[in-house]
C-alpha cells in the first residue's frame, strides 16, 4: 500500500498554464478519466491510497465526470490557491490554512442539502466543510514497551519518561512542527489547551527525539522497532495500520485528545463548480456516516468520544489565524525548538 | 358631507369609514414600529460588533512589548477567538509600528487613524470585495528609549450583523402584522361600539307609526343631541303644517257647502214652478249634482274633523243605541227618496267612551254609503249587538252590489274606491273616515260580502266602556 510506502512519492515540477506562473511541488498525481470531457481538478493532501476507493465509488455513480487528482503538502496547496491556481476542489488536513484561504476570499460559498446537513461546528460561512474528525494519538511499539505499564494520562506518560530513560533514549518520534503544517496545528492547539505540552516537549527533547514530516513514516518506524513512542500521530492512519500490523498499539490517553477536522473547499477559481459540488457532497456524505465505507478516515461523529470532548474538535473560526501569524509562529517555533532540539 | 352619497360603497357607512381610517392608522403605526425595531436592532448589532472589535484590538495592543529595541507581539488567542461571537465573519488585522507593518494584512488601510494614544477610531471600508468594519487603536511602545506609535487595526465583515438585523427585522415584521390585525379588529369593535347610540336612535325613529309626530325623548350622546333637537323641531313643524292644511280643507269645505245649500233650495223652488218635463229633468240633475258636491264637502269636513279631534280624543260616555237611531233618522229622508227602508235593531244601552261627533260621522258615512250603493226599494239593516263582553258591534247590511273581494283591503285608504262602482259618483273618503274614527277609539272596521256577492256588510267594532 502506498500509504506507508513513500518511495512511491514523486516530486513533480508542475507549471500552471492558467493563473500566475509558479511551480507546484507534487507528491503524486493521477488522472481518472470519465466518459465525457468534464474533468474536475482536485488538489489534496490525502494520499491516493486512501482516496482512490472514494474516487472510484464516486465515478461509478457519476461515470461521465473525470477526476484529475493532485497530491501535495498542505503548505503547497495553500500557496497554490493563494496565488490563484485553478482547481475545482481543495481537500486538506491543515484546517488553519484552509480557513485562511476562505477568510482571504479564495473560496466560494456552496449550498446543497449535504452542506446544510453538516453540524454548525463542521462548516464556516458555507465555504469550508469538514468531513472527518481525526484525533492525534500516541503510538507505541509493543516489543519495546514490553513490561511497562501503559500510561493513562499525559502526566503518567511524563512520569514514565522520567522513570525509564533508557527505554526512550533516542526512540521517541514526533512531527517536526517547523516543516509539517499538521504537526504545527496539533502542537499549537495542544499548547493552548494544556501546559503539560511544554513539560512533555521538554522531556521528549531531553530524551532525544526524532523529528518527522509525516505520520506514515513515524508509524513505519514504530512498527520496525526503531521508535518506542510516536507522539501526535494521525489516529486514522495509525488505526488503519494497526488493523493489519500487531507490532503497534495506540496508547489510550484519557485526559484529552486534540481532534483535527479534515476540510474541503471549492476555490474561487473553480471552473466546474457544479461537478465539484457533487464531489463535495459525496465527501460530506462519507463524513456524516456512522462508520465509513470507503476508507479508514473517521467520520465527524468520531469527535464525540470522551477524550475528544475534553476540548472538542479544533474550532473552525478566526482563532485559527492566531498561530498562522508570522510573529506568533516565530515565537512558538522558538519556544518549541528550545524545548525539543537540545 | 357632500361626498357621502358619491363615494364607493365601503365609504358610505360611517362604521366602515371609521374602521378603514383606524386600519390605516394602525398600518402606518405598524410600519413605523417595524422600521424602528429594525433600525434599532441593526444599530444594536453594529454596536455589539464594534465593541467586540474594540475589545479585540485593545487586547492585541496590550500584548505589545519591547525587548532590546525590538517591538514584539504575541497575538493573544482570545483576541481572535472572541471575533466569531457575532457570526461567521471574515477577519483581517494589521499591526503597524511607525507606519511599518509588523504583522497582519499589509494592505489593510482603515479610513482614519487615531491621533493620540488610547484613542479608538471606528470606520467602514471596502476590503477584498466586502464591506468591513474597522477598529483601530493606538498605543505608544518605548523602544530604545524612543516612543514608537503602534496602530492595531482589526477588521471584520458584516455578515453576522446583517443576519442578526435581518432575523430581528423579520420577527418585527411578523409582530407588526399581528399588531396590525389586532388593531383592525379592535378598531372595528370600537367603531361599532361608538355608532351604537346612532343605530338605536335610528331604530327609535323607524319604529314610530306613520302619524306619530310626538317629539323624541331619549338620552343621546352630545354629538347626536343637535340632530335630535333638529328632528324634533322638524316634526313639530310638520305637525303644524299638517294641522294647517286640515284646517284649510275644513274651512274650504265649509265655505263650499253653505252656497251649495242655497243653490239646492233655489233649484227645488224652481222645480216646483217649471212645468215642462225636460226642465224638471234638468233641475233634478242639478239638485243631484249639488247633493253630491255637498256630500263630498261634508266628507272632506268630516275627514278633517277626524284628523283634528283624534289627536286629542274626547272620552265621553256615549250610548251607541241612541247614536245609531240619531244617524238613521238623519238619513231617513235620503233613503226615502230611493224608497229604501232602514231598519234599526238595537240593544240599549250600549255604552262606549269616545267622541260623539266622530262616532256619529263614522256611522253616518257607512250608512250613507249603503244608501248610495243600494238599488231602489230595498232594505238596509242596522244592528247593534255585543260581539263579546268587552266589545260592541254595529253592523250595516244592505242588498246592494257588495264589495269586490279583491279591493277590500284598499277600500279604507283615502280616495280609493271599489272596483264595481260603475257610474256612481263618490269621493272615496267615507270608509277612510269610518276606519280612522274607529282606530282612534281602539276599535276596527270590518268589510265583507256575505251572500255570494249580494249585499255589503260593514261592521263597526268598538270596545265597551
Amino acid at each position: 500500500m502506498c500509504v506507508t510506502d513513500f518511495t512511491c512519492r514523486l516530486i513533480l515540477a508542475f507549471w500552471f498554464v492558467a493563473g500566475p506562473a509558479f511551480a507546484l511541488e507534487l507528491e503524486d498525481q493521477k488522472f481518472y478519466p470519465g466518459t465525457s470531457d468534464t474533468v474536475i481538478k482536485v488538489i489534496s493532501t490525502g494520499d491516493l491510497a486512501v482516496f482512490e476507493p472514494f474516487i472510484q465509488q464516486f465515478q461509478s455513480q457519476n461515470p461521465t465526470i473525470g477526476i484529475d487528482y493532485y497530491v501535495t503538502s498542505s503548505a503547497e496547496l495553500h500557496t497554490a490557491l493563494k496565488n490563484g491556481g485553478v482547481f475545482d476542489l481543495a481537500i486538506s488536513s491543515a484546517m488553519d490554512l484552509q480557513f485562511q484561504l476562505a477568510n482571504d476570499g479564495a473560496a466560494q460559498p456552496v449550498n446543497s442539502a449535504m452542506t446544510d446537513a453538516l453540524p454548525v461546528w463542521a462548516r464556516w460561512r458555507n465555504q469550508v466543510f469538514a468531513f472527518t474528525a481525526e484525533p492525534a494519538v500516541a503510538v507505541i511499539s509493543r516489543e519495546r514497551f514490553a513490561g511497562l505499564e501503559r500510561p493513562k494520562t499525559r502526566q503518567e506518560l511524563i512520569a514514565l519518561l522520567r522513570q525509564s530513560p533508557d527505554v526512550f533514549e533516542n526512540t521517541i518520534g514526533t512531527y517536526d512542527v517547523r516543516t509539517s503544517g499538521l504537526g504545527y496545528l496539533f502542537a499549537t492547539q495542544e499548547a493552548r489547551n494544556s501546559d503539560t505540552f511544554w513539560r512533555l516537549s521538554e522531556l521528549m527533547g531531553r530524551r532525544g527525539t526524532e523529528l518527522y514530516c509525516c505520520s506514515a513514516q513515524m508509524i513505519d518506524d514504530v512498527a520496525s522497532g526503531r521508535l518506542t513512542l510516536a507522539y501526535n500521530v494521525l489516529g486514522s492512519y495509525a488505526a488503519e495500520r494497526i488493523a493489519r500490523d500487531d507490532r503497534l498499539e495506540i496508547l489510550e490517553l484519557e485526559d484529552y485528545a486534540t481532534v483535527m477536522l479534515r476540510t474541503a473547499l471549492i476555490p474561487a477559481t473553480a471552473k466546474q463548480t457544479q461537478e465539484a459540488t457533487l464531489l463535495l457532497d459525496a465527501l460530506l456524505r462519507e463524513g456524516l456516516r456512522e462508520t465509513p465505507t470507503v476508507w479508514a478516515l473517521p467520520p465527524l461523529g468520531a469527535a464525540d468520544t470522551p477524550e475528544a470532548r475534553a476540548y472538542g474538535p479544533i474550532r473552525l473560526g478566526p482563532a485559527l489565524l492566531v498561530y498562522l501569524d508570522k510573529l506568533n509562529r516565530d515565537a512558538f517555533l522558538r519556544a518549541w525548538s528550545d524545548a525539543m532540539v537540545q | 358631507m357632500s361626498d357621502t352619497a358619491t363615494g364607493p360603497f365601503w365609504w358610505r357607512s360611517i362604521g366602515q369609514r371609521l374602521t378603514i381610517l383606524l386600519a390605516g392608522i394602525a398600518a402606518v403605526l405598524a410600519i413605523l414600529s417595524w422600521w424602528m425595531v429594525t433600525s434599532f436592532a441593526r444599530e444594536a448589532a453594529e454596536r455589539t460588533q464594534d465593541n467586540v472589535l474594540v475589545a479585540s484590538a485593545t487586547t492585541i495592543a496590550e500584548a505589545l512589548r519591547s525587548e532590546q529595541g525590538d517591538i514584539l507581539l504575541e497575538l493573544p488567542y482570545s483576541a481572535f477567538a472572541m471575533l466569531d461571537a457575532i457570526g461567521e465573519d471574515r477577519v483581517f488585522y494589521r499591526v503597524a509600528a511607525d507606519g511599518e507593518t509588523l504583522t497582519g494584512y499589509d494592505d489593510l488601510m482603515p479610513s482614519g487613524t487615531p491621533d493620540r494614544p488610547g484613542d479608538i477610531r471606528v470606520g467602514t471600508i471596502s476590503y477584498r470585495g466586502d464591506l468591513v468594519r474597522t477598529v483601530t487603536v493606538r498605543r505608544t511602545v518605548l523602544a530604545n528609549q524612543q516612543p514608537v506609535p503602534v496602530l492595531v487595526t482589526v477588521a471584520q465583515t458584516r455578515t453576522g450583523v446583517e443576519a442578526i438585523g435581518t432575523g430581528l427585522s423579520q420577527t418585527a415584521a411578523v409582530l407588526s402584522v399581528a399588531l396590525f390585525i389586532l388593531a383592525v379588529g379592535l378598531g372595528a369593535f370600537a367603531a361599532g361600539n361608538a355608532l351604537k347610540p346612532l343605530n338605536s336612535f335610528a331604530q327609535a325613529v323607524t319604529r314610530r307609526g306613520p302619524s306619530d309626530l310626538r317629539p323624541l325623548r331619549r338620552k343621546v350622546p352630545d354629538e347626536l343631541s343637535p340632530l335630535l333637537v333638529a328632528l324634533n323641531r322638524l316634526m313639530e313643524r310638520l305637525g303644524q303644517s299638517i294641522r294647517r292644511s286640515e284646517e284649510f280643507i275644513a274651512e274650504a269645505a265649509h265655505r263650499v257647502r253653505t252656497p251649495l245649500a242655497t243653490v239646492r233650495v233655489q233649484a227645488e223652488l224652481a222645480l216646483h214652478t217649471v212645468e215642462k218635463d225636460e226642465e224638471k229633468q234638468m233641475l233634478r240633475r242639478i239638485i243631484r249634482a249639488v247633493d253630491e258636491s255637498s256630500r263630498s264637502a261634508s266628507q272632506l269636513l268630516d275627514h278633517a274633523t277626524v284628523s283634528f279631534r283624534a289627536d286629542a280624543l274626547a272620552r265621553d260616555n256615549i250610548d251607541l243605541a241612541d247614536l245609531a237611531s240619531r244617524v238613521t233618522d238623519g238619513l231617513a229622508p235620503t233613503a226615502d227618496m230611493k224608497d229604501i227602508s232602514v231598519r234599526l235593531n238595537v240593544v240599549a244601552p250600549a255604552t262606549v267612551q269616545g267622541d260623539a261627533i266622530l262616532l256619529e260621522s263614522a256611522l253616518r258615512n257607512v250608512l250613507d254609503n249603503s244608501v248610495k250603493y243600494s238599488p231602489a226599494e230595498t232594505e238596509i239593516n242596522v244592528t247593534l249587538a255585543a260581539l263579546d263582553k268587552k266589545t260592541w258591534q254595529i253592523t250595516v247590511r244592505d242588498q246592494g252590489r257588495g264589495f269586490a273581494a279583491d279591493s277590500i283591503p284598499a277600500l279604507t285608504e283615502r280616495f280609493k274606491r271599489g272596483g264595481n262602482v260603475d257610474q256612481i259618483v263618490g269621493s272615496g273618503l267615507g270608509l277612510t273616515i269610518a276606519e280612522d274614527v274607529l282606530k282612534a277609539h281602539g276599535g276596527r272596521l270590518e268589510l265583507s260580502t256575505p251572500n255570494e256577492g249580494i249585499g255589503a256588510c260593514v261592521s263597526l267594532i268598538l270596545p265597551a266602556a
